[in-house]
Order: structure tokens, then sequence, then C-alpha cells
């Protein structure tokens, strides 16, 4: 009998704690030792190799590298590994319920606000992502949305307890380019209101534009004369960098006539610009390579924007940018589905821009594009140790990944989406308890 | 003389109402039936828009057009049971049962979106009304014939009637949020189709009272009881947008009661938590490869729903409900292979027979079968890969979409005073439609 109980008690106990395993699984810290899988470097081609993880970062990639004290082995023999991948624009963390207006933080009341800083706003534990990264992405532009200058964006690595420990050192003021398209669906107005109402925008730009310069022209002078400004003007300040060239601008921006627009006006104030969206960018491709803009394009599975256009031309437009020369890098535009960046490169892959330049895409031009190349976007000595490892190609759907690290930690491959299938393929009880 | 013209007129209409067939024979391709395995190096041949011979080295006289799938792989044409392409309403926003209304009266056949459905392999869409209403509109099921402009040529012939019914959010929101009338809550929604039904069988037994005789004074003829009537009796199969399991098993006990089993669960997002049930009843679940999070009811989603369903044995479709995913429905039904490890034929299920089977077709598409319709779409590349590219796609023998001959300018008839149609700033949600229309109706109530 007391043998019994002290059974019962141990498998109580012994079930409860692989419960609480099963529900909580922690990421690891650690340095790992990737052996023997085929690496895909994106900079400087794919052999096999191992690739030692240390300290957060990528430490030595070589044959036969031997671990040392504390390195956990990860076989990674028939498996690639892949730089993780960085998705140039998201609401990823800053919307949790797309319909509940209360929990959506990326568009703030105001037109002229671009010191909102969506990174105060991001929900490091929002439920989409874990779903995200489970597909391979290690990092996404979290992005505010709404009026012309919306507020500051910011790169986050998707692992961390804190907006802070998840910030990956880029941010960008972001701009909404004023549109002489129409809408959507929903717009009635006339060619000529759209028309007016454009041209009435873009006034209201350069003028707001010049109230920036001479802010920044005074924010100059009150330094170099040791005198402190007055007031309190932390929307114009936030632009100081901006116009300045030292901090970068992301200007979102569609039609053709709106982005030769955009391109123009960029070097007029010599800015250091990314343009984004770029839907009609393959109707200027040439003016845009000329300029040396890079775009962040998406998402790529889309509609035409014109009823008369080609079935594919979204499929298409960032491979037509690539071939004229344009720095391109691809976004979802997504909150909850950033998880299909990698199909959405394939789709650009299979549609002109071949597989090796849709990777690069999303890992090394676009950290080309935010200048933190030194730190992530391909399989290289001294890069944060942001890496995946998949049995095959990511683009494919059939593909699965078996490994995911974001600085130092192996991150469990779990998500609402993975807890729910284990917990309802084969549910108990089924039907036969009514 | 009036007769006379209009039997001529009859005559007319029911030359130009009947969409054209044609002959094709697609040599040497990898056949995908669905039904009969996959098939190396094998011609498919049509004739009169029937399939009507799959087999090695058949040949053709000069009259019939033939397609060389050489390293290509030719599979049945993709079924969409959900999807708003080529109409041009979507809700008929008005009362919480609109059962009255349908679908087929607001074909627009220069609708692009259709072409573009095309141009993804789909030759079959169900053009379905909107979730404003629990009991919404009939719905069409539409055969993809881009280029006929008669309406009437794109519903597809003999296919079952179906309609439109709703759960959750979308008639709570526009009836109960929006005008203060039930329902507000699940709770009144399950009311709404007992009154409904209850409404319906009076109808049948006044109209049954009358045609035995029983009386002389006929009933008043009302087309949203008959619609209710013809649905008790098993002539229409129902196809209801839901999201929530409880909601679910809510509709399966009403139409438990009622006697009706033809129900195809429409989004379903959580299906999967009831799928041991959905296979007790026999209803079927149309399903998002991955949407979820966009409301409160589709927060607790997996994307693995569709193969926690097959696996449980519920016939399961992916739809695209959205002009933007009809066009690569075929990379939606991969994804179960990411999510659930579904092997290549489920995965193609999917999006052919089993849409087929929910929609009451499965005798005339849905796969590779001699005497099946000619729906036909062929891809460079695998389907279920992300490198697939659509070549060509058949309906009833007729190419609809070659992408050798794909215009670079889709308008029909071009104004040379206009450079270029308007641009659309849309953003992805845009194109979807389930709502389309309701914020009008709302705004004019206020």
């Amino acid at each position: 009998m007391r043998i019994h109980s002290i059974l019962y008690t141990l498998v109580f106990v012994f079930s409860v704690s692989m419960l609480y395993s099963q529900q909580v699984t922690k990421s690891e810290k650690g340095n790992f030792l990737l052996k023997n899988g085929t690496l895909v470097t994106v900079t400087n081609g794919t052999f096999k190799s191992d690739l030692l993880l240390e300290d957060g970062k990528i430490a030595q990639i070589g044959e036969n590298i031997s671990a040392g004290n504390g390195v956990t082995v990860v076989d990674c023999s028939d498996k690639f590994v892949y730089p993780g991948f960085i998705d140039g624009g998201t609401q990823l963390g800053l919307q949790e319920i797309g319909a509940v207006s209360l929990t959506v933080d990326h568009n703030e009341i105001g037109d002229f606000i671009p010191h909102m800083e969506a990174l105060t706003a991001v929900n490091p534990n929002g439920v989409a992502i874990p779903v995200t990264r489970v597909n391979g992405i290690t990092s996404a532009i979290v992005k505010p949305t709404g009026g012309r200058f919306p507020g500051t964006a910011a790169l986050i690595n998707l692992h961390g307890y804190t907006p802070q420990q998840m910030f990956a050192g880029y941010k960008a003021v972001v701009m909404n380019y004023p549109s002489s398209g129409k809408r959507g669906r929903r717009d009635r107005r006339s060619e000529e209101d759209i028309k007016k109402d454009s041209e009435k925008a873009r006034k209201e730009l350069n003028e707001s534009w010049k109230k920036v310069k001479l802010y920044s022209k005074i924010d100059a002078a009150s330094k170099s004369s040791n005198q402190k400004k007055s007031g309190y003007n932390p929307s114009m300040d936030a632009m100081i960098d901006v116009v300045n060239g030292d901090k970068q601008i992301m200007i979102e921006v569609n039609k053709k006539a709106d982005i030769e627009a955009a391109i123009k006006w960029v070097q007029e104030n010599e800015l250091n610009a990314v343009l984004t969206g770029v839907k009609e960018g393959y109707r200027v491709a040439d003016q845009l390579a000329e300029a040396g803009i890079p775009v962040i394009v998406g998402p790529v599975m889309s509609i035409p924007s014109r009823q008369s256009d080609k079935y594919d031309i979204a499929y298409a437009n960032p491979g037509l940018m690539a071939k004229a020369g344009v720095k391109v890098a691809l976004r979802t535009d997504s909150y909850e589905n950033v998880r299909n960046l990698p199909y959405e490169a394939g789709f650009a892959a299979t549609y002109g821009m071949g597989t090796e330049e849709a990777l690069k895409a999303i890992t090394i031009n676009t950290a080309e594009i935010f200048g933190i190349a030194d730190q992530l976007g391909s399989l290289d000595i001294g890069k944060q140790a942001n890496v995946f490892v998949s049995d095959g190609d990511p683009f494919e759907t059939r593909t699965d990944i078996y490994h995911l690290f974001i600085g130092g930690y192996k991150v469990p491959l779990e998500s609402r989406h993975t807890l729910l299938y284990d917990e309802f393929l084969n549910r108990d009880p089924g039907v036969e308890k009514k | 003389m009036k007769n006379y013209i209009a039997t001529i007129c009859l005559v007319l209409m029911g030359l130009f109402s009947s969409a054209q067939t044609g002959d094709v024979l697609i040599k040497n391709g990898t056949v995908i039936t669905i039904t009969d395995g996959v098939k190396e190096d094998t011609d498919v041949l049509i004739r009169n828009g029937k399939i009507k011979q799959i087999g090695e080295g058949l040949s053709v006289g000069e009259d019939v057009k033939v397609i060389d799938a050489n390293g290509m792989y030719v599979m049945p044409g993709i079924i969409d049971a959900h999807s708003h392409a080529g109409i041009d309403v979507v809700n008929e926003a008005t009362a919480p049962v609109t059962a009255e209304v349908f679908v087929g009266d607001a074909i627009n056949p220069y609708s692009v979106s259709i072409y573009r459905a095309l141009a993804g392999g789909v030759t079959v869409s169900h053009a379905m009304h909107g979730s404003a209403n629990a009991i919404g509109g009939q719905c069409e099921t539409m055969k993809h014939h881009y280029g006929e402009e008669d309406p009437t040529t794109y519903q597809m012939k003999d296919a079952p009637r179906t309609i439109k019914f709703a759960l959750g959010e979308n008639p709570m929101r526009v009836h109960g949020e929006g005008n203060g009338i039930q329902p507000k809550t699940r709770m009144g929604i399950e009311q709404v189709f007992r009154k409904a039904f209850a409404e319906g069988r009076e109808y049948q037994h006044a109209w049954k009272k009358y045609n035995s005789g029983n009386t002389d004074i006929a009933p008043e003829y009302n087309l949203r009881k008959q619609t209710l009537a013809d649905i008790l009796n098993g002539d229409i199969i129902i196809h209801c947008h839901s999201y929530r399991a409880d909601e679910i098993l809510m509709l399966m006990d009403v139409l438990e009661d009622y006697g009706v089993n033809q129900i195809c669960f429409q989004h379903v997002n959580e299906g999967f938590k009831v799928a041991p049930e959905l296979a007790e009843f026999g209803a079927t679940a149309s399903v998002f490869a991955d949407w979820w999070a966009y409301k409160f009811e589709v927060y607790y989603s997996t994307a693995y729903n569709a193969a926690i369903l097959t696996k449980n044995g519920v016939v399961t479709s992916i739809n695209s409900d959205s002009g933007e995913l009809i066009r690569h429905l075929y990379h939606e039904a991969g994804k179960t292979q990411k999510y659930g490890d579904l092997t290549d034929n489920e995965a193609l299920r999917l999006i052919t027979l089993n849409p087929a089977i929910q929609l009451g077709i499965n005798d005339r598409v849905g796969s590779l079968e001699v005497g099946k319709d000619g729906d036909v779409a062929v891809f460079k590349n695998h389907p279920l890969s992300i490198y697939a590219v659509p070549q060509y796609t058949i309906v009833d023998g007729i190419v609809r979409f070659d992408i050798n001959k794909d215009p670079a300018d889709m308008r029909l008839d071009i104004n040379p005073d206009e450079t270029f149609p308007a641009f659309h700033e849309l953003d992805a949600h845009d194109e979807h439609r389930c709502m389309e229309g309701v914020y009008e109706f709302l705004f004019h109530q206020h």
C-alpha cells in the first residue's frame, strides 16, 4: 500500500513535471557547434563545413572544428545552414488582433509625429513572434503606419523579453509620400480631386520640410554656440538626423509618377533614403538604379495595382528592379503572417529574380540597406549568431526547419500553432464521450 | 407575331447562353490524376469539352489543338470553394435572413479577377454571398469561361444549388451592433436559424396541404421561405462562414433537429478542435491555409488546421476568399506539407476533388478521369513547389489561359485618351471581400 502510494506520488510528480516541460520550453543559452552542414553563406558561396556559434556570434567556419568545453554539438549532416531571414517591413509585435483596435499600436494620431517610436510598442510576447521565427525569420523591421510622418521604425531580433533586448541596432524615420493614386476600392474621389489632393499634399510636405531644415540649422547653430534651444519640439528633434543624412528615411511610395517625384525630392534634399512598397518600381527601374536608391518591396504576392496590368507583375517587380541594378530587399508588410517571407522570396525568385538574388533580398541586401551588414545577413565570422538549419530549400513549403538560433540562444521551434497541433491532432476524448 | 419574336429570342438566348466546348490533346506530361495516381509521359485527350482518353501515344487529326506538356505537370483544374471573384456585389446586408437573393444575378463577365484566377490554374470557383447575414444569399458555382460576354455562360450547368450561412462576429456586428436587432450574440444566431427553419417547415406544410387538395386556398408565395423549405428538402448545400468550435457544434445541432445534413463549414478556423464531431456528422470543411489573428475569433488558430481535419477524416479543402489568394491556391495547398506533412496527393486533393465534393460536382470535375469535364491546369514544375508556374488553363476543352499569349495590357477596349487605368494603393487584406458592402450599409443606417 505504502509502496503504491509512493509510486503514485512519483508518477504524479513525474507526469506533472513532464506536463510542465511540455508547456514551457525555454530558449537554451550556450555555444553550439553545427557539424557537417551545407552552409549557404549568401556572401561566400555554398559549401559543406562546420560552424561554431560562440558568445552569440559566428566564431568559426571550417572543417573539423572540435567542440570545446561546454559546447553543444548539433548534427547537421544532410542539412542546410542558413543565415536568419530579415523582413524589411512589418507590424509584428505592434498588433495582436487586426479587428480589435485596442491591440493595434502602430497607427498613432497625427500627421507629423516622427518621434513615435515603434520599438516602444513592441510586445516581446506577441503570439505572432514565435509563429514567425519557426519559419526561419530571425529579424524584422517594425514600422508605424498612418499619416505623412507616422513615426520611427526599428529593426528587432525575434527573441528577447524586452524591446531593448530585441533591438537590432537600426532605426529609420518613416514617411508616406503623397500619393496620386486611389486609396482603394472605396475611394470615390474623381481623378481631378485625387490630383488636387496630391498636389496640395506635396506642397504641404515641401513647406513642412522647409521648417524642418530651418529647425535643424537653428539646432546646429545653437549647439556650436553652446546655447540652449528653447521649447519642447520632439517631432522636430526626431527629424534632425534625417535632414543631416545621418539617419535613414523610409519612404513609402508606390505609383510610377510618385516614385519619380520621390526620387527627385530625395536628391534635392540629399537624404539617405530607402523607398518602400515601390509597386510600380519596374516602370522606373533604370531611374531608381541611376539614383542609387535601394528599395524594400512587398508583399510580392499582391494583385496588380491597375486593372490593366499583367497578372504576375507584382511577382516580377523585384526581379525586374534587381536586373536593372537596383538593390532590392523584400518585406511581407504583415504582422500575423510574417512567417511567409521565404515564400514571398520564392515567388520573386520564380518570376524572374532567381533563387540566389531572392535569398539576398531577405538577408544581406536588407542588412546592407540598413548599414548593419557587419552584424546580420550572411554566415560570416563575427556576425551575430542568427542562424537556422533546414532539410532543404527554405523557399519550398515541404522544407522543414530543425534548429534556430538567435544571438546566443537556441530557440525552441514552438508556437501557438504547433502547440494546438500537438494538442488536437488526436484529441482525447474524441466523440465517444457525449 | 409577338410569339414568333419571343421564340426567336429564346432560341438565340439558348445559343448564346451555352459556353463553348473544345478539343485539345495534352501530350507527354506528368499527369496527376488525383484518383488514379501519377502517370509519367502520358497524354490527355479532350473531345467536345470532356476527357475522352488518358494514355500513352494518343494521336488526333490536324484539326485538334495539341499542347506539348513534355517536362510539365498536368493536373485537374483547381477549384476554389470560396470566392467572390467575378461578382459585382457581395452582401445583401439588410436583414439577418436573405435566402431569396442569388449571387448569380451579379456576375460580371468582364471582371479581370476571373482571368487572374485562370492564370493560377483555377477553372471553377464558388462565387459566394458575403457573411453579413446568418442566412445570406444563394451562391453560384462558376466555370471560368473568361472571354465569354454573357454572364449566364459562367454558371456551371447542373451544379447543385448552394447557400451562404454565417456565424459569429460578422452577423453579430452588422445586425446586433449595427442595427440593434438580433443577433447580437451567438445565442441570438442560433435562434435566427431555428426561427427561419421553423418558418420554412410551416411554409412547406402549407404547400403540402394545398397540393394534396386539403385546402382550396394556395399559400402566399414567398421566395425566402421557399428557399428555406428547399434547404430542409435537401435541395441546397449549405456553406457556412464559421470560426469558433462552439458555434460549429451549435449549427450541427440545429441541422440535426431539422434532418439537414449537407453542410460545408467555411473558414472554420477552430474546426481542428471539433474535427471528430465534424467527421461524425459528415460535415466538410473549407479552410484558409494560414490566415489568422485578423480578428478575435481567429486568434486561437493554427495553420495545422487542414492537416488535423484531414487526418481526422473530414473532407477538407483550401479556399481563397480573396482575389489575391485565388491566384496561387497550389501554393496555399503546399503549405499543408509545412504544417502537418500531408502527402502530395492529400495536398492536391484540397484544391481539386475535395472542393468538388463540397460543391456536389465531383462527378464532373476534381480529377482527371475519362468522362469528366475537360478542366485542366498545366504547370511548369510540380504544382506544390514554390517554383511552379501555371502555363495553360483549360476549361471544357478551351484554353482560357496560355502564358505565351498573356496580354501585357488587359484592357479589352483601349481609350486613346487614357494613359493607365487608376492606380490603387491596396493592401493585402483589401482583397478580403466577405464583408464588402457592409460598411456602406452601416454608414447609411446611422
